[in-house]
């Protein structure tokens, strides 16, 4: 990947260039690398989905004055990157339209910066102190709070609707209740120790989590998976990808209360949950992967218990989805609910089921082949122009088929690398890494693309972990989807793009 | 319409007994649990009548625990039919079900649920997180134990734990629940 390194100031510029040629902003890396260099980084990624290409834009800045110019007015899906970087590392975006703190809740804390490195993991903060600001909304409107206990079993978050009568005209979130730390604890571990703690960014995209890191870490040090494990990745990145979507469907009909969806899905999300616990221990594939390839093998009898088990919850589901959208009034709600719009998508850099519904083919597994995919994933990927919840629910239909066929691809190429191949490596032991290099690592997530950025440090343990979710990616694009619609529909809208908060806050 | 008739009556029965959910690994094996079927007859003729309302509050979880939650709604495991179910307010909770290892964040937030519920009550601990034994522990935006906010009654750890272990907790909580209300009445403080 080419870097560009340039002056702090002119990074608004250079990012709104790069954004210009068609490129979008994957992560940002903000870094406290006092100890080595004497300043501050911050490492803008982008990439070019059509031209499959990547380029860094790196700056460096004084410990005297770490302020830089924001690339936020020019490129707004850098809004949260910037914040974020001013919230846990004190850099501060000049020129952001909206320096409100993000991730630590309530007022601004004067000189506390708990990613900079000599801030200690377990360093206490003071209590939260929210302050309460007057409303002034025009005549006939009136604000509708909810959150962040919501009434289910849901994660936490919280909503403002400003509504005229029951239509809403904006919607503002406040994220990152849930932030726990999750980067700042990894900083001092082992490299591949940190691939427990990772998979603890989310519950449903554990996998998913772990191969993005396990990537960035073979990336860094230079590390070839064997063949076996690679197609072994495809196979439960696959099954992850199969039981989310699956559940998602389910979640979409809980939206209306249109139970027979939400049971029939529940159940065979149930089974496939089951088969993995039966085959791997761990009902959310926990402790599957291994950096440099896999933990477990998966033998010829498992191979076929679980082609069994795909083969026939696909029926059934296949079953179901016809059902489900054989409804009239449920496809009534899905239709037009909900719309998001290809620019909002494309302007911030939105991925997964959420960009290919709204017409954007995005997808990691083709743009950025990882694990087998590219001797195993179609060249086209299907995708929907409407980008309502109907759009989003027919693209989770769509790709379990997709899903599905992939792992008995991967199987059946397993069973030719078992009889042919002389080795039977499951993982490339790491060698040691080269002081402070960097790797970044992408997986294709059941919600779309997972970054992760991973800088080594002196002596083989983590010195940055960056974790840049889907759902980081897609949040900020949620509240374009919903102005216009009813507040009853918000339930449906949320579970259409199904984005995860845990995996988002960290 | 009829789609849905026709897929409703082709769908096998899969809901698990009370015997096979006490006895489930999750793995389809093992044999139940004789005194937690034992207690759970018994509970069933009780005040509560078995049956337990559950809030739940999440306090910095990945997820995980969440959708084990979630999954006891499922037709598999279908805890309502055994007076088991999720409440929208805490006003109306016997249980309050936490997960997660208690975030800055969202502190204040668990202590006014908790404050909300009515008496009697019981906090439920569920998965590693809460229960104090997370992989992420105490960091500067968690305390990683929610006993340091609430007083636990009982805890289910696991990582996240499997639904079946979930509702042996509530078992467990709805006993203790009834043995307090026959020792002090309905005035029972929170426990």
């Amino acid at each position: 990947m080419r870097t560009e390194t340039i002056n702090p100031t002119q990074v608004g510029m250079t990012c709104a260039g790069y954004v210009e040629d068609g490129f979008r902003l994957q992560t940002m890396v903000a870094a406290d690398e006092r100890a080595t260099k004497g300043v501050y980084t911050l490492r803008y990624l982008f990439f070019n989905d059509d031209e499959r290409q990547g380029r860094e834009v790196y700056t460096e800045l004084s410990p005297d004055n770490p302020t830089f110019t924001s690339a936020t007015p020019l490129v707004p899906a850098a809004n949260w990157y910037e914040r974020e970087a001013y919230d846990l590392l004190g850099l501060v975006p000049v020129g952001h339209p909206d320096p409100r703190p993000l991730i630590l809740h309530g007022d601004r804390l004067a000189e506390v910066y708990p990613l900079r490195k000599d801030f200690p993991v377990d360093g206490v903060l003071p209590a939260v102190e929210r302050t309460m600001t007057e409303l002034h909304l025009p005549e006939g409107m009136f604000e509708v709070p909810v959150g962040p206990i919501h009434a289910g079993v849901i994660e936490p978050g919280h909503f403002r609707f400003q509504m005229r009568g029951e239509t809403v005209h904006a919607l503002s979130t406040t994220l990152f209740y849930t932030h726990r730390g999750l980067e700042k604890r990894a900083e001092n571990m082992s490299l591949s120790d940190g691939l427990a703690l990772v998979e603890q960014t989310c519950g449903v995209c554990s996998l998913s989590h772990a191969l993005s890191y396990a990537q960035a870490v073979e990336s860094l040090a230079q590390v070839a998976v064997p063949e076996q494990a690679r197609y072994i990745r495809v196979v439960w990145a696959e099954m992850e990808r199969l039981y989310n979507h699956i559940g998602d469907v389910g979640n979409i009909c809980a939206g209306i209360g249109f139970s027979f969806g939400t049971m029939q899905a529940g159940r065979l999300k149930e089974y496939l949950q089951r088969l993995q616990a039966r085959l791997t221990g761990h009902r959310y594939l926990r402790g599957v992967l291994k950096v440099g390839g896999v933990q477990q093998s998966l033998t010829a009898d498992q191979s076929h218990q679980l082609m069994h088990g795909v083969q026939a919850i696909m029926a059934e589901f296949a079953e179901v989805a016809d059902a489900i959208l054989s409804h009239e009034t449920a496809c009534d709600r899905f239709r037009m609910t909900g719309v998001l719009s290809e620019s909002a998508v494309r302007s911030w850099g939105a991925v997964g089921p959420t960009a290919r519904a709204s017409g954007v083919a995005r997808d990691a597994r083709l743009q950025q082949a990882h694990a087998a995919y590219a001797d195993l994933f179609p060249d086209t990927i299907p995708t929907f122009v409407q980008g309502d919840v109907m759009a989003r629910l027919l693209q989770r239909i769509e790709e379990t088929q997709i899903s599905a066929k992939l792992i008995a691809q991967a199987i059946s190429h397993l069973t030719t690398i078992r009889e042919t191949s002389a080795t039977t490596d499951l993982y490339t032991p790491l060698p040691s890494v080269e002081p402070y290099a960097t790797g970044i690592g992408v997986s294709e997530s059941p919600r779309g693309e997972n970054v992760h950025f991973v800088m080594a440090g002196a002596h083989g343990q983590i010195e940055r972990l960056r974790i840049r979710s889907a759902s980081y990616a897609n949040w900020p694009a949620v509240p374009e989807a919903v102005p216009g619609n009813l507040i009853a529909d918000f339930p449906l809208i949320n579970k259409s793009f199904e984005l995860c908060y845990a995996c988002c806050d960290r | 319409m009829w789609k849905l008739i026709t897929q409703r009556l082709r769908t096998p029965r899969t809901t698990l007994s009370v015997e096979e959910l006490l006895a489930d690994k999750g793995l389809n094996e093992g044999t139940p649990d004789q005194t937690l079927v034992q207690s759970w007859n018994r509970l069933r003729r009780t005040a509560f009548g078995g049956s337990v309302h559950i809030r739940h509050v999440d306090t910095g979880s990945c997820n995980a625990c969440e959708w084990e939650l979630t999954a006891l709604l499922n037709p598999v495991y279908d805890i309502q039919r055994l007076g088991i179910d999720f409440v929208a307010s805490p006003r109306h909770a016997d249980v309050l079900v936490v997960t997660g290892g208690l975030t800055r964040n969202l502190a204040e937030a668990l202590q006014l649920t908790y404050e909300a519920t009515a008496h009697p009550k019981a906090v439920l601990a569920i998965g590693a997180c809460a229960c104090g034994t997370g992989l992420i522990g105490r960091t500067y935006a968690q305390q990683g134990d929610v006993a340091l906010s609430v007083p636990v009654l009982a805890s289910v750890s696991g990582c996240p734990p499997q639904p079946a272990d979930i509702i042996r907790g509530l078992i467990e909580v709805a006993t203790k629940l009834e043995e307090a209300r026959v020792k002090h009445g309905h005035g029972t403080p929170a426990i």
